[in-house]
């Protein structure tokens, strides 16, 4: 779809409006200084919030020592947090925490087809399956920490469902804390990728379906052939979206259910940031965890701009 | 065979619905336990319902000071952050001049950042200004950091707007400050609920920057609060689960009657 023969009236009235800058819908002929005025509050607040920490947080990540006296210390942060088994290991469990994302992509997306039929209650189920999404990490991290607790709920049910050898203490073992972080993970985010998959199936039209079934395609060949490519782009901007996320905001799942525990074992990026900085007071090693972060959540965000950038203009 | 995949349909969405509810039944049947009755008996129906847990919460624990600080905060921070949204939005999309579309990009960029890289920087801002313990805090955070959805989400509503609506009105000679207020503002009634409702999800559910920032007990937010008496009172659980109960129920209660604003709002970071 080209950009050009999708022009609505909207367009062309404006396209009269304003030869010059096609992507203005002012009717304001000359160039004013109100709408500076109108975003003056917002551009104050992002320098505050934004500008100002981006600035600091890599003028700290030179620094060592506390607020009031810091003392230049170059690149030593850098070469000590890499040094630092605590910080890769934490680096590691972000990124083992990626594998929830193919996990939490196919599933949803698997159960988004499975229901998009019209049938009774199905509206109901999938107000169901959203909920989580919109419960607070806090208290649902409490009551799966009694859930996956050693002899918890989930260990109890495995006994009696005569499951015994999948047992396991899912909090407190080394090497199986990470994963059931991922499992709590994937039980909030999961209702919200079939949300956004039926949503796109829906705007997928009947016709295109109609006709392969007419020319007798099967159930998984429509799935695979027409509705997943599709909605592709949904299906990026969610696996971005999702790797962000697991990236940058599971501070809550870690603090919640393990406190980093046992030994660290379960420590992501944002709880070393926040132990470093708030617990141990080494400012200098938390900005620099925190700049090292930055790094790598860009390379996810430029990513996540291009997609975006690239569907705005093929929608345009 | 129609039949049989009718069913297992069913099943499967049975189950999903049990996985996706158990941790809440949980929580609420632990709450309506005594915990004598819990250790015997923890994942079982609660027969012998006692709400004792749910006013010891009430009269141990300062809750109630922390929903008002939670309840401030929220309205404070998604209250300024909308109104200057709107307003960089209308500029945005309606303005003239340089530099429009350079804002709308960057907040696109700024939507994803982690908060966490913020967080120092903040914080000994925060420590100069004197307002550590101080719900201003996090309030003035939390409005940056729902800023740039909050741009986003309005420029995209606001170019499906027609734009003869506007050029009447233009044309009527109405400065711009009546064209927001009394062409603009009314047409967004739905969106703006929409995302009010987002970013009081957001706010209200936040743990890390209030549980640095707010470290007195009366200045707490619900949030950090229960994060904090998590440690104090580990070992009973079902007063635990009452206190985190009273936390979900004002989100559950909103997501029942306003659902198709939840699910519009949440999802309207994916696609365009």
């Amino acid at each position: 779809m080209s950009s050009m023969d999708a022009t609505t009236p909207l367009q062309e009235l404006f396209d009269k409006e304003d030869q010059t800058a096609p992507d203005t819908r002012s009717v304001w002929r000359r160039h004013q200084l109100w709408p500076y005025g109108y975003m003056a509050p917002v551009l104050v607040a992002l320098g505050l919030v934004f500008g100002y920490s981006f600035i600091e947080v890599v003028r700290y990540s030179f620094y060592a020592g506390s607020v009031g006296q810091l003392t230049y210390v170059g690149t030593a942060n850098y070469k000590e947090l890499f040094a630092d088994p605590q910080f890769t290991h934490s680096m590691f469990n972000n990124f083992k925490l990626l594998a929830t994302v193919p996990i939490v992509t196919g599933a949803s997306l698997a159960l988004a087809l499975i229901i998009n039929t019209t049938f009774r209650g199905v509206r109901q189920y999938r107000a169901i399956v959203f909920l989580p999404y919109i419960l607070p990490a806090t208290a649902m991290g409490l009551s799966f920490s009694y859930l996956l607790q050693g002899k918890g709920v989930l260990d109890g049910l495995l006994h009696s469902l005569h499951l015994s050898f999948l047992i396991h203490d899912w909090l407190g073992s080394p090497s199986w804390v990470i994963f059931s972080i991922g499992g709590v993970i994937v039980w909030q985010q999961f209702g919200f990728g079939v949300v956004v998959f039926s949503a796109a199936l829906l705007s997928v039209p009947g016709e295109t379906v109609e006709a392969a079934r007419i020319d007798g395609a099967s159930w998984w060949v429509v799935q695979r052939r027409i509705l997943i490519p599709q909605i592709r782009r949904i299906i990026e901007f969610f696996v971005i979206l999702q790797a962000i996320i697991v990236l940058s905001s599971v501070f809550t799942y870690v603090y919640v259910l393990t406190g980093g525990g046992p030994a660290y074992s379960s420590s992501v990026m944002e709880f070393f940031i926040y132990q470093n900085g708030f617990e141990n007071g080494s400012i200098g090693i938390a900005s620099a965890a925190a700049v090292v972060l930055l790094a790598i959540a860009s390379v996810f965000i430029a990513f996540y701009i291009w997609v975006r950038v690239r569907a705005t203009k093929q929608d345009a | 065979m129609q039949h049989v995949r009718n069913v297992m349909r069913q099943l499967l969405l049975v189950v999903i619905s049990i996985v996706s509810l158990y941790p809440v039944w949980f929580m609420l049947s632990t709450a309506l336990k005594s915990t004598k009755y819990y250790t015997l008996d923890p994942t079982g129906f609660p027969y012998h319902v006692t709400f004792s847990n749910f006013s010891a919460v009430f009269h141990n624990w300062p809750i109630l000071l922390w929903m008002r600080n939670s309840l401030i905060v929220t309205i404070v921070a998604v209250g300024v952050s909308t109104v200057i949204s709107i307003m960089a939005a209308f500029a945005i999309v309606f303005g003239k001049g340089r530099g429009r579309e350079s804002l709308f990009r960057s907040n696109i960029a700024l939507m994803a950042i982690p908060p966490v890289a913020l967080l120092i920087p903040m914080y000994t801002l925060m420590v100069t200004l004197g307002l550590i313990n101080q719900l201003p805090s996090v309030m003035i955070f939390y409005t940056g950091l729902l800023v740039p959805f909050s741009v986003f989400f309005f420029v995209n509503f606001f170019r499906e707007i027609p734009l003869e609506l506007v050029e009447a009105a233009y044309m009527d000679g109405a400065p711009h400050r009546r064209i927001l207020r009394k062409i603009i503002v009314p047409l967004s009634g739905a969106s703006t609920i929409t995302l009010v409702i987002v970013n009081a999800i957001f706010v209200w559910n936040e743990l890390l920057v209030a549980l640095v920032f707010l470290q007195s007990n009366t200045s707490r937010t619900l949030m950090a609060g229960l994060a904090l008496y998590q440690g104090r009172y580990v070992t009973n659980e079902p007063l635990l689960m009452a206190a985190a109960f009273f936390s979900i129920l004002p989100l559950v209660v909103l997501y029942i009657f306003g659902q198709r604003f939840f699910v519009r709002g949440l999802t309207a970071g994916i696609g365009k």
